[in-house]
């Protein structure tokens, strides 16, 4: 693939359960059994309890757009994209997250809605790096 | 002069994180997280016992967000190893000040593994992980996060949100250090027909981008009859922080920052917010006073749009916006951080023109009769916050 020019994430020992787990195409969140509650992003603890026993579960990948905007000046690696939805969604299980939207047409205030359900598609930006990206369902 | 606070503040919490050596497998953060569970179980208080964060090696929005604490009482002072010492003198004075009853100060450092080290500069960071890689670009793609969720929960509209600009530019076409002080009154459709950088945000939606200082001289009441101006007293004042990236904030319609920082500044002046005849609310993009407005109790939460909407006309056929000149709520009188000058941290320029307004030293955009100001701004994108009620009484 063509030499991808975004910003990269680097995990840590904390994040990275998250990150193997985008690379898998799967969508792992923290969570606290004593709470019954998942959290985002990863810490190695629970912020409701502070529980340091915490465990990873799959996500279902679905959610809602909670707000966005339309970038039309991106940064490196972005400026061919423009313009694009930078969104965070709030997942079925609680927490909430900063992604893109990946659309078939150019976004708009008209088709991109606050509320709109989304479900997690996985973009393999590197041979190392896989994003979690969502689309409108 | 001032109490002896000599034995009045005592450390009831103490300890080190589990192992200190060789720690690939803990973050920055998580060090200081860590070291923050020790000493709170030490002291046998929980995380919603605290409500002073003092930290270095990790800004207090880091450490408020990876803890989810909304404190109000923050200290970031970082100037090398010694910080720690001087987080115990702030966290004495804040004690006895009352502005902190219990005070956490935390250290974290990977400084053998280098992990996430480098705070912000790290590609290990929580916003290098979990932000740029979605194509933030700076201030305009983030403080702009927000504002659609506040469009769609109350039907606030982006011509509703030009009225800022508009009514702002009012104030900078009659301060002469404004930078737009020569480029002529906007109108909102002018807003709106201006080049989009973000939507919702269009250019004249955004805060300019300049060079420039400001600097203020505070001493005790007893020795402020002796300078050469009219004092300006601090009546009461507040601050708090509630996260750090803006994606992780609680509820994109509301600052709980603002709301902590604010109420606290109001608690301690003694006043309610119709006791301001003066508002200064950092304008650092046209919705950002629109949250103030609500948060700090000028308007019903979701009700700015329409009230801002509803402007009056003068003799002349003139609008007269509500936040502008003539109108009811003046606020952002120097031209703002929209059409005055804004430079990275417009905190300041929100401080100095309450100083010149309260001083009677305004010139053409002075205010007749006023006494007494609010400068309130946030910290990154509604992260942290910090008011100040002020009085020229």
């Amino acid at each position: 693939m063509a030499d991808y020019e975004g910003a990269l994430p680097q995990a840590t020992h904390e994040t990275e359960p998250f990150w193997e787990g985008a690379k898998a195409h799967k969508l792992m969140l923290p969570y606290c059994a004593a709470c019954d509650a998942y959290d985002f992003y990863p810490r190695p603890f629970c912020r409701k309890c502070f529980s340091w026993d915490i465990e990873w579960k799959e996500a279902s990948g679905k959610g809602k757009i909670a707000t966005y905007v339309i970038n039309h000046r991106g940064p490196r690696g972005f400026e061919d994209k423009a313009p694009y939805v930078i969104a965070v969604v709030e997942l079925e299980e609680g927490p909430s997250m900063m992604t893109n939207l990946v659309m078939d047409e150019e976004p708009t205030p008209e088709n991109v809605s606050v509320m709109a359900d989304v479900e997690v598609v996985f973009t393999d930006v590197t041979d190392e790096v896989t994003l979690p990206h969502f689309r409108l369902v | 002069m001032a109490n002896d606070l000599r034995h009045k503040v005592a450390i009831v919490g103490a300890a080190e994180t589990d192992i200190l050596g060789t720690q690939p497998d803990m973050s920055r953060l998580g060090l200081h997280a860590q070291a923050a569970k020790n000493a709170l179980d030490d002291a046998g208080l929980q995380l919603s016992d605290v409500d002073g964060i003092l930290t270095a090696g990790a800004s207090p929005n880091e450490i408020s967000e990876y803890l989810g604490i909304v404190p109000r009482y923050i200290d970031g002072t970082s100037v090398g190893g010694c910080s720690f010492m001087i987080h115990v003198r702030h966290a004495v004075a804040a004690i006895s000040a009352g502005y902190c009853d219990v005070a956490l100060i935390t250290h974290g450092e990977s400084g053998r593994s280098r992990v996430d080290s480098g705070f912000g500069g790290s590609r290990q960071s929580s916003n290098a992980q979990f932000e740029a890689p979605y194509g933030t670009f700076g201030a305009p793609s983030t403080f702009s996060i927000p504002v659609m969720r506040h469009f769609h929960d109350y039907g606030t509209t982006k011509y509703q949100m030009a009225h800022i600009p508009a009514a702002t530019r009012e104030w900078a076409l009659l301060n002469p250090m404004a930078i737009m002080q020569q480029a002529g009154a906007i109108t909102p459709q002018d807003v709106l027909d201006s080049r989009m950088i973000c939507y919702p945000f269009n250019l004249f939606d955004c805060c300019l981008v300049a060079d420039g200082g400001g600097a203020l001289v505070l001493v005790s009441e007893d020795r402020a009859k002796d300078f050469p101006n009219n004092p300006v007293y601090v009546l009461g004042t507040g601050e708090s922080t509630a996260h750090s990236n803006v994606s992780q904030m609680r509820d994109f319609t509301t600052s709980d920052s603002t709301t902590m920082s604010s109420n606290e500044a109001f608690r301690l002046a003694g006043l309610g917010p119709q006791d301001i005849d003066h508002l200064m609310f950092y304008d650092a993009f046209s919705f950002t006073p629109m949250m103030f407005l609500e948060d700090l109790g000028y308007v019903k939460k979701g009700e700015v749009g329409p009230w801002l909407e509803d402007t009056k006309t003068d003799a002349d056929g003139k609008t007269i916006y509500k936040t502008g000149p003539g109108g009811e709520l003046p606020m952002n009188t120097n031209g703002g951080g929209l059409s005055y000058c804004h430079t990275g941290m417009y905190g300041m320029f929100a401080l100095l023109e309450s100083v010149f307004q309260l001083r009677g030293t305004a010139g053409e955009r002075q205010l007749d009769g006023i006494h007494t100001s609010i400068a309130h701004g946030p910290g990154g994108m509604f992260a942290a916050a910090g008011t100040v009620i002020m009085s020229n009484e």
